[in-house]
């Protein structure tokens, strides 16, 4: 196949095939208008979209990346990424294989799972305590 | 086997943090098709969700339903979830055969009378009760002394939920499913050849998490999984809307993805969850990788009249001549060969694409 060819062909499989893509982008920024008046946050797990092949990947490259970027162990490794949109995240959940095991765009101020819960916080302050007992 | 510790106590005993039991959580509920809204009442729930004990009897099955859950990645939310629960019998993968197998299933049958879950996969022959016996006991007899205890039990694959290929006409051993037998408890379907490995975790998670059977269909199926057809979710749908379909597996269509229908894609009359939650990690799913849904979550799939025939349209030339060649006997039957044969030795002279007749019929 010729380079016009395979340009012919990019071009009509991007266009026929992506239809998922500005939806979701409205989705998010009815979430960013929500967070400005209401602080409620959205909250958008990608595996229950029926994405068609290259679509997951153009959304995330719309959504770009931002000035934050975290990275948890925790039952697996996790990527936690602002996006160029500021309060857009998109939190990538992988297992000690790293697979993904999920994958949302989070519309919120900071994903909760990146702040330190109480749980550990009371776990940490006894292991302090007893170390300097 | 201890069922009393609560799965939060059970993964910090792991060293699972917070943040991990979060993670888990927030899987689960992906897993469990629930919104991700829903996650802090998912974490409540399972924070003091106690280990049900499971016993899992394979009947007549082709372990396809073991290996699809076993097989799936590992170590995984899946993997979890059976740490989360007592795996007390399971033929295939535990280490005890004979006596001692049959005596750890009574123990946990007497320990848990009425609270345990019974996972079932495989079809019960109904004919000749040695067509399939597990240490001399016929898969009925086993059934239904098991399921008397059960707080609920699962169908895991076709053949449990719907008789599957056991049952395929002409169904030598009388297969049957288990809701022909047992009539007394709640059952879940959870059918597929074999079913996606999250789903059969996501509805023991729903039970784990809420101690109750999730919502189902008329198939006994749980809605969050199969409560919309293939089609209805499929990303080429948007192609079938607008009459664009791929014709052969070979042609223009078919290479820029266009519908499935004609080539006898399933996807409108079958529910299941392939189409959002797909196969081998998320990798896709078969409408994906370029074949038609065989409807393989449905009953009787097997029977359903040919994998690469459209649902709504005629069987074609093909059948009817083969309608006429019974009628006119065995000469026909090699004359209908000759027929194939022949069209295909003129495609190849034609140079002409490979037919769905070609793949359906053997010459």
């Amino acid at each position: 196949m010729n380079d016009a060819g395979s340009t012919e062909l990019r071009v009509k499989a991007g266009e026929q095939l992506t239809f998922n893509v500005e939806p979701l982008l409205h989705e998010i920024r009815h979430g960013l208008k929500r967070l400005l008046e209401t602080a409620a946050a959205t909250i958008i797990d990608l595996r229950s979209i029926p994405l068609a092949p290259g679509e997951e990947e153009r959304i995330i490259s719309e959504l770009g990346t931002g000035e934050v970027q975290a990275r948890m162990s925790a039952l697996g490794p996790s990527e936690i990424r602002e996006t160029r949109f500021p309060g857009v995240w998109l939190v990538t959940h992988y297992n000690s294989d790293n697979e993904v095991i999920g994958k949302f765009i989070e519309v919120c101020d900071i994903p909760q799972i990146l702040k330190a819960q109480a749980e550990d916080i009371r776990d940490g302050l006894a292991q302090l305590t007893a170390r300097l007992a | 086997m201890s069922n009393e510790k609560t799965l939060g106590e059970v993964l910090r005993q792991q060293g699972i943090t917070r943040r991990g039991f979060l993670k888990f959580c927030a899987a689960t509920a992906s897993l469990m098709a629930l919104p991700p809204a829903m996650v802090p009442r998912i974490a409540a729930a399972l924070e003091n969700a106690r280990r049900p004990s499971v016993i899992w009897l394979s009947f007549q099955e082709c372990t396809g339903c073991t290996e699809s859950l076993t097989r799936s990645h590992s170590p995984t939310i899946e993997g979890l979830i059976f740490n989360a629960i007592s795996l007390d019998y399971h033929h295939t993968l535990q280490a005890a055969a004979g006596t001692h197998a049959e005596l750890a299933r009574e123990k946990a049958m007497e320990e848990n009378y009425g609270n345990y879950i019974l996972v079932v996969d495989g079809s019960i022959p109904t004919g000749n009760m040695g067509f399939s016996t597990i240490a001399g006991i016929s898969n009925r007899e086993m059934l239904e002394e098991v399921a008397k205890g059960a707080a609920a039990i699962v169908s895991v694959g076709s053949c449990a939920a719907f008789g599957g290929i056991p049952h395929a006409s002409p169904n030598p051993t009388g297969a049957v499913a288990v809701t022909d037998i047992i009539k007394d408890k709640p059952i879940i379907n959870v059918p597929g050849c074999p079913p996606i490995p999250v789903v059969i975790s996501g509805v023991l998670a729903h039970f784990l998490t809420f101690g109750s059977i999730p919502e189902l269909d008329a198939l006994g199926r749980p809605l969050a999984f199969y409560g919309k057809s293939i089609h209805d979710r499929c990303y080429r749908r948007p192609f079938y809307d607008k009459g664009l379909f791929a014709e052969t597996f070979d042609d223009e269509g078919a290479k820029l993805g266009w519908c499935l229908y004609k080539l006898g894609c399933k996807g409108p009359t079958t529910y299941n969850a392939c189409a959002t939650t797909k196969w081998n990690e998320g990798t896709s799913f078969p409408i994906e990788s370029g074949h038609p849904c065989l409807g393989c979550s449905e009953p009787d799939f097997w029977d359903g009249g040919g994998f690469y025939k459209a649902i709504s349209m005629p069987t074609g030339d093909i059948a009817r001549t083969a309608v006429y060649a019974i009628g006119a006997g065995a000469a026909a039957g090699v004359a209908l060969g000759a027929v194939n044969r022949a069209r295909k030795a003129r495609a190849v002279k034609a140079h002409q694409k490979v037919t769905i007749d070609d793949l359906e019929k053997d010459s």
